[in-house]
């Protein structure tokens, strides 16, 4: 049965900012969904705050909404567009939340608009705990297989007691009932442990009742992805199974595709049972994932829990396996049928079969620990990781140790020099998960552990254990074999290792590795992912290394750029990345050129398939893309590797793959080498006669020392070549700067740390540029609300600059061009500078695309990614502006008086991590990057657009109710103003006595609330704090107190992110927040494609 | 512990096509010489099930999925009493299992049975090269005093060929025996083993059906000895062309009427007693993730196939037979095979696939109840 014909137009919601467990992949996902909806002649209206994205692209939907993903904003846009239908499960659990708010408060019945590819009975099915047990019962009387966890409900210590014989003894989970946020649940191992817990359990329950669950912990974990359509036809997409065992959430999981570890009759149990659930949940049409505790003892299966929509699984399944669910599930919603829809890789064979597999998929999380130092980094339940690798191979050892080198992290990879530790403390250390863990069990098997041993400690099947001992003992034979023959080297390389381990293990240098391996004869070859094993050609040429006998890449005639992406997101090196990657994709197709992309990042639009003419699944390391360049440059010419956009991951190989003789094009390494060393860039100032604020560089602390003594404090401290200001602090003393030496650990003569004067208020500036040699385009100028000293990532800023005057962007702009000429950039250039007593200072300079490409690319509707791409193989600005990729006339730098204000806020994690006491992480905005995501606001106004930005960020800024203000003395002058301008709005003042004491002179009244140190007053008075969690606070102004006192306001700052209230930590986010509120409070805000605004902007430039 | 690259793993093997190509890896399983059948398989599950369905009798399996043996070999899963492959090819087998249901390993069993088998080997490529030529004759030989490579391709090309082949009688019964109905019996068939895999019956007497499973030398009298409900005809190797003797057996059943149902060799049986022609796909179908659509409801269930042959039946008409009308009720999505036969005037229909899916998905299994239904139909 083809497509539906009574929908002309659909709405899809996306997921908004990245945040933990909500990442890319929805980018993936929306973007594969939009494009099909599109193709099928839909009218496609989209709405997603998140600008860093392929899907708000103007050109992949028909009208584009960058507006805050709530009920609210939402409802404008459905009135305006009156669209048909609303596709709800593409756009992870913001889209899902808001579609059902949407359903709850009748806006999709007043408009006529019909949910698609999801009802609202089965999403609650789904998720809700209870019903999803009902459900599973359901099943189990059906087919006989499945059950939920068991529980046994109890309402004293006899009771307790009694379950646990029930459950089958130790160890048992123990929930409290109707405790905040499962306050007092945990793990019992013993009667001693339960007694206390459950004790406590009883007494902080108001029903005096908790339940007692069986513990499964330690179980195997496997998910399963499946398709439904609307006549009823299942397939399983891809079944996956978790490395780490049961306790450690999926996303932080290292996993592996296909299951590895079960026989056909429990695999096609645990089918049986998904298709069941599915069913039984009645999703219509489209995916969920389902997850699965298995028993290794007896193969007991247990049903954890079903998303009823595109998930983080199901982008990582679409790329083990080419079949691409989020399209599917597109198309099934608007009314095919899985026969319906041809398999894009073999194009001959339908979309209704099982993908079967001849490689084995390993999938690794990364993470951002060390940005938060006191956050606890055991691995729960709850998921921490801020991205994945994932990596194919031809059997899982060499998949494995490829996902470990594409983390791109020190230490990811295994080691097997050196000193191993005790045996005995390294496996008591690999009982807790954490980050690395796979490591320390790798140094437990070289300090002797028994596979059995290995088991015991950490749960991991004994099949993967066998794997780990299979690694090390080729790495023994490494060591010990006389000489490096052929046969070993290739052995080693089948199962994963790379030239700098072979090189690490024999003492060699990794070239010289390479050398000889080269001389050998030893090379990968490419094999195709295709869906089917082979058993039909495929068409696409999805890629993937393997040290096997044949390869599959075919020979090409077009000359091929090669477009080398930047793996695993992570903080500082998000999706922003890939989004330039995919832009030069898309432009470099355009202009003529094979597109050849390399990748390891599962969630991204640049992994998928359809997006460059070839795709490279592979690590970014030095020896795996020199080995693709090798194989293109086999099957044709090759124009020349992009380094410039992929972030600091290319960009950190471009010197040596010049040195291999690899052709680099756009900005040379000579020219990023003249920016990111501090003494060639501080010529290359001179030269420009430029400022920057007074530095220097040490490598002791008397050096450091002697530059701070001569520059004065504070003082911004960094080591050189981080990205997103890893390790980068203010020092405030001599003190500090001491420990801050001590503590830094990779001080070397090559790798200084830099000693920055630290330009205290001043206004800072980033600016993203084209340079072609010739002519510079001015791509926009970013006036950052927060002041120098707070990341640029995490700041919000605003572009056009809303204070910044004509005069002040000539100067950045001769400044900028001089640099760009002075580096010698052909590209994309980002600087940063900083406004302070009418001087302005360069702050630093980024001879690639920066973090905030795609926002100023769709800011001033120019798509900067695809012109810096198309510079990069020798198009000029002129050129560009002639053939309409660039504006006739004009720049980002000159924008019209009445174009849009484009706000963007910075989305921080802070509610995902706890220390190990269970308390909140600080939130405390700094110099060190920590932000995971962004958000765009744009309109007409900068108040609104503010606003906006805060609202698509963390939710609406209240318009009126209890503001509490407790800022630190400096920022007590630029209080007043904004302050009186609440009340003016209606708020109830409340503040600390120093604060309230300001506010009053200034003739403002303030209601003095008692700090958290004087605890709770005579007359029950409740401390700031205890009114923050029990709502009666809607919002927060609590600024740092310079140095020692950072802690002051910790407690009213987690409390603020528990209880989800707005805070703000600077004035000058005070200051626009006053504007914003000013805005709501003022007549209607209303929505505005991005398609209007272009329209309205290159007629305002005409 | 043994390891792969330590000891008797390190063991030459080579593989040598019929049409010259020769890959080298090591012994896996038995150490010698094997001929056969190249055939590739895609399940990614089940490798106990395929080595033990006789189908794959003279064949040598390919197994696409690199991984093979993690689970061990246990006493539950055999689809037989012996492995029927004649060698088998993996890549990366387990040096050690992991199934609480694991009794030993899977190179153990291969070696205990004597089934030579390589390992280490670019089994892609090798797909690949099947895919593009065709299944074809192979031989593996290991050991560590190999003979040169001619004289390796002579023996190779001096092995019989699968075309032509009457093999049924090698695997099935010799003698006949009863699978007893699970529960309260409720109907009596009788079924003509061909090579059949043990699920079958047992897919039967869980529905309360007593299976008498036949040699495949039975004749109609012995069929009808048993006052069978219904009668079923097994898989099981071989050129369907040479089944001259089940062909005549079939035709007597379906003069009398009796409720029939065929499964894999038994639906190219059918298709012959019908009339119809059969040949030798390319390289057939073997895995457990086939689409196939059944054209009565339109829905589509994957499969578990194991077939080299096919029925040349028309897909889009109803054929007149000596039995009345026939059509073609399933068919392979993937290349549009006929996958299935019915009769409209009598009680008789088969599939080429697997709805027993030991190994694979049990999508099918529907066509059991329905094989149930033309029994309670004639009583009725």
């Amino acid at each position: 049965m083809p497509k539906r014909t009574d929908i002309q137009s659909v709405l899809v919601i996306g997921s908004g900012p990245i945040v933990i467990g909500q990442a890319a992949e929805f980018d993936y996902s929306g973007t594969q969904a939009c494009r099909v909806l599109k193709a099928e002649g839909l009218r496609v209206v989209l709405v997603n705050s998140n600008p860093a994205t392929i899907m708000t692209d103007p050109e992949i939907a028909d009208a584009t909404y960058v507006e805050p993903i709530t009920p609210e904003f939402v409802e404008k846009i459905i009135a305006k567009e009156q669209p048909d239908a609303l596709l709800p499960t593409l756009g992870g659990q913001t889209a899902l939340n808001t579609a059902i708010s949407l359903h709850e408060n009748g806006v999709l019945e007043k408009y006529g608009v019909e949910l698609i590819g999801a009802n609202v009975e089965a999403i609650h099915k789904g998720e809700d705990r209870d019903q999803f047990k009902e459900v599973v019962e359901e099943v189990r009387k059906k087919i006989g297989h499945g059950e939920s966890a068991r529980s046994y409900i109890c309402h004293s210590m006899d009771d307790v007691l009694k379950g646990v014989e029930e459950l089958g003894g130790y160890p048992v989970v123990v929930r409290p009932s109707f405790t905040m946020g499962g306050a007092g649940s945990g793990f019992a191992h013993d009667e001693e442990e339960l007694r206390r817990i459950a004790g406590q359990g009883l007494t902080l329950s108001p029903t005096t009742e908790v339940l007692l669950e069986e513990s499964i912990l330690g179980w195997k974990e496997y998910e399963l992805e499946l398709m439904r359509d609307k006549h009823d036809n299942v397939v399983v997409v891809c079944s996956i199974e978790n490395f780490d065992p049961m306790g450690v959430h999926t996303g932080d999981s290292i996993t592996v595709a296909p299951a590895m570890t079960l026989t056909d009759r429990e695999y096609q149990i645990l089918r049986d049972i998904g298709i069941a659930v599915i069913r039984e949940v009645g999703v219509d049409t489209g995916g969920c994932n389902i997850q699965f505790a298995v028993n290794p003892a007896d193969g007991r299966v247990i049903v954890i829990e079903m998303n009823p929509r595109v998930s983080r699984s199901s982008a990582l399944a679409s790329k083990a396996t080419g079949f691409p669910i989020a399209k599917i599930a597109a198309k099934l919603a608007v009314g095919y049928t899985l026969d319906e829809i041809p398999n894009d890789i073999t194009q001959e064979t339908p979309a209704s079969f099982e993908p079967t597999l001849d490689y084995v998929v390993v999938k690794a999380p990364r993470f951002a620990f060390e940005k938060f130092p006191s956050a606890d980094s055991t691995l729960t339940t709850t998921m921490k990781s801020v991205g994945e690798a994932m990596a194919i191979g031809r059997n899982f050892t060499e998949a494995f140790q490829k996902a470990l080198r594409s983390l791109e992290k020190k230490g990811s990879q295994f080691t097997f020099v050196g000193e191993t530790g005790d045996k005995q403390a390294l496996l008591e250390e690999s009982v807790r998960p954490t980050d690395g863990r796979i490591n320390t069990v790798m140094q437990a098997i070289r300090a002797g552990a028994t596979p059995e041993e290995v088991f015991e400690y950490t749960k991991i099947d004994p099949w993967f254990v066998d794997q780990l001992f299979l690694i090390k003992e080729i790495a023994d034979e490494l060591a010990e074999a006389p000489e490096l023959t052929a046969d070993l080297l290739a052995e080693a390389k089948r199962h994963g290792f790379s030239d700098q381990q072979i090189g690490e293990i024999r003492g060699l240098r990794e070239d010289v590795v390479r050398e000889v391996r080269h001389a050998l004869g030893i090379r990968p070859v490419y094999k195709t992912v295709d869906t089917c094993a082979a058993e039909f050609a495929a068409k696409t040429p999805y890629f993937y290394s393997s040290y096997d006998e044949e390869t599959e890449v075919a020979p090409r005639e077009k000359p091929a750029v090669i477009i080398l992406g930047s793996g695993p997101n992570r903080i500082g090196q998000g999706i922003e990345f890939d989004y330039s990657c995919v832009h030069a994709s898309f432009a470099l197709s355009d202009a003529g050129y094979e597109t050849v992309m390399v990748n390891c990042n599962p969630e991204t639009v640049s992994t998928d398939y359809d997006t460059s003419d070839r795709l490279y699944f592979e690590p970014l390391t030095l020896e795996d893309v020199l080995e693709i360049v090798h194989a293109e440059a086999q099957a044709g010419p090759i124009a020349g590797v992009i380094v410039q956009l992929g972030g600091q991951t290319p960009l950190g190989l471009a010197q040596a793959l010049k040195d291999n003789g690899v052709p680099i094009v756009g900005t040379s390494p000579e020219a990023i080498h003249a920016a990111e060393d501090r003494g060639a860039f501080g010529r290359v100032l001179k030269e420009a006669g430029l400022p920057a604020p007074k530095h220097g560089t040490a490598t002791t602390f008397a050096e450091a020392k002697a530059i701070a003594d001569e520059i004065g404090y504070p003082v911004l401290v960094r080591p050189s070549y981080v990205l997103g200001g890893r390790g980068m602090e203010i020092v405030y003393d001599e003190t500090r700067l001491e420990s801050y030496i001590a503590e830094s650990t990779e001080i070397s003569p090559s790798r200084p740390v830099l000693v920055d004067r630290f330009l205290d208020d001043a206004i800072e500036i980033d600016v993203d540029a084209l340079y072609d040699g010739e002519e510079l385009y001015l791509g926009g100028v970013m006036e950052h609300i927060e002041e120098a000293g707070i990341h640029s990532g995490d700041s919000a800023c605003a572009l056009p600059p809303i204070t910044l005057g004509g005069f002040d962007i000539k100067r950045l702009r001769a400044s900028t061009e001089g640099i760009a000429a002075g580096v010698g950039v052909r590209g994309l250039i980002n600087i940063q500078f900083a406004l302070a007593g009418d001087i302005l200072y360069v702050l630093e300079a980024n001879p690639r695309a920066s973090r905030t490409v795609p926002f100023t690319s769709k800011a001033t509707a120019v798509p900067l990614a695809k012109a810096a791409a198309r510079i990069s193989l020798g198009a000029t600005v002129a050129e560009l502006r002639a053939e309409g990729l660039l504006p006739a006339h004009g720049d980002g730098g000159e924008l019209p008086l009445d174009a849009p204000i484009s706000v963007k806020e910075a989305v921080m994690p802070w509610s995902r991590f706890r220390d190990i006491h269970g308390r909140g992480v600080d939130t405390v905005l700094g110099p060190e990057m920590r932000s995971t995501g962004e958000v765009m606001g744009i309109d007409s106004v900068f108040g609104t657009a503010y606003a906006k930005s805060q609202a698509g960020a963390y939710g609406p800024l209240p318009t009126k109710g209890r503001a509490f203000i407790s800022v630190a003395n400096r920022d007590k002058r630029s209080m007043i103003f904004p302050a009186r301008e609440l009340v003016a709005h209606g708020f109830e003042l409340l503040a600390t006595s120093g604060t309230a004491e300001v506010l009053k002179r200034n003739g403002i009244n303030a209601t003095v609330v008692r700090k958290q140190s004087e605890g709770t007053g005579p007359n029950g008075e409740k401390t700031i704090v205890q009114l923050i969690h029990d709502g009666e606070v809607d919002l927060i102004v609590n600024t740092p107190y310079g140095t020692g006192g950072r802690l002051d306001g910790y407690d009213i700052r987690t409390a603020a992110v528990a209880r989800s209230v707005p805070c703000l930590t600077t004035v000058q986010a005070l200051a626009a927040a006053v504007q914003g509120i000013d805005a709501l409070n003022h007549g209607d805000v209303g929505v505005r494609s991005l398609q209007e605004h272009a329209e309205f902007l290159t007629a305002a430039r005409d | 512990m043994t390891t792969s690259t330590r000891g008797v793993a390190r063991t030459p093997a080579v593989l040598v096509l019929e049409d010259g190509r020769i890959f080298r890896g090591r012994a896996y399983g038995a150490v010698g010489a094997t001929f056969g059948e190249a055939v590739f398989s895609t399940g990614m599950t089940g490798y106990q099930e395929t080595l033990t369905d006789p189908s794959y009798h003279r064949q040598v399996v390919v197994m696409t999925a690199p991984h093979v043996g993690n689970t061990g070999v246990n006493d539950e899963d055999m689809e037989s009493r012996k492995i029927w492959v004649s060698g088998y090819v993996v890549r990366d087998p387990a040096r050690v299992p992991s199934s609480w249901r694991s009794r030993r390993s899977l190179d153990e069993e291969l070696a205990a049975q004597g089934v030579v088998g390589i390992s280490g080997i670019d089994t892609r490529a090798l797909t690949r090269h099947l895919r593009e030529r065709g299944a074809m004759r192979v031989g593996i030989f290991s050991g560590n005093a190999l003979p040169d490579e001619g004289t390796m391709l002579a023996e190779v090309r001096q092995a019989p060929e699968m075309a032509g082949a009457d093999l049924s009688a090698e695997v099935a019964t010799t003698e006949p025996y009863v699978v007893p109905a699970i529960g309260e019996k409720k109907f009596t068939v009788a079924a003509v083993d061909l090579g059949i895999k043990g699920m079958t019956p047992h897919r039967m007497a869980e529905r309360g059906i007593e299976v008498h499973v036949l040699p495949a030398t039975a004749t109609v009298d012995d069929v009808y000895a048993v006052q069978p409900d219904g009668v079923f005809f097994s898989n099981g190797p071989g050129d369907p062309a040479t089944a001259d003797h089940p062909v005549s057996v079939m035709q007597g059943v379906l003069e009398r009427g009796t409720p029939l149902f065929g499964i894999c060799f038994g639906n190219q049986i059918l298709g012959r007693a019908l009339g119809f022609g059969t040949f030798k796909l390319k390289y057939g179908h073997r895995g457990i993730n086939q689409p196939v659509q059944d054209r009565t409801t339109g829905k589509v269930e994957v499969t578990a196939h194991n077939h080299g042959f096919a029925v040349d039946a028309p897909l889009d008409k109803v054929s007149e037979t000596p039995y009345g009308r026939a059509e073609v009720s399933h068919v392979c999505l993937n290349d549009n095979v006929v996958e299935g036969l019915q009769l409209l005037d009598r009680p008789a229909f088969s599939v080429q696939y697997h709805p027993e899916a030991a190994a694979g998905p049990h999508d099918a299994a529907y066509l059991f109840d329905r094989f149930v239904s033309l029994m309670e139909g004639q009583r009725a």
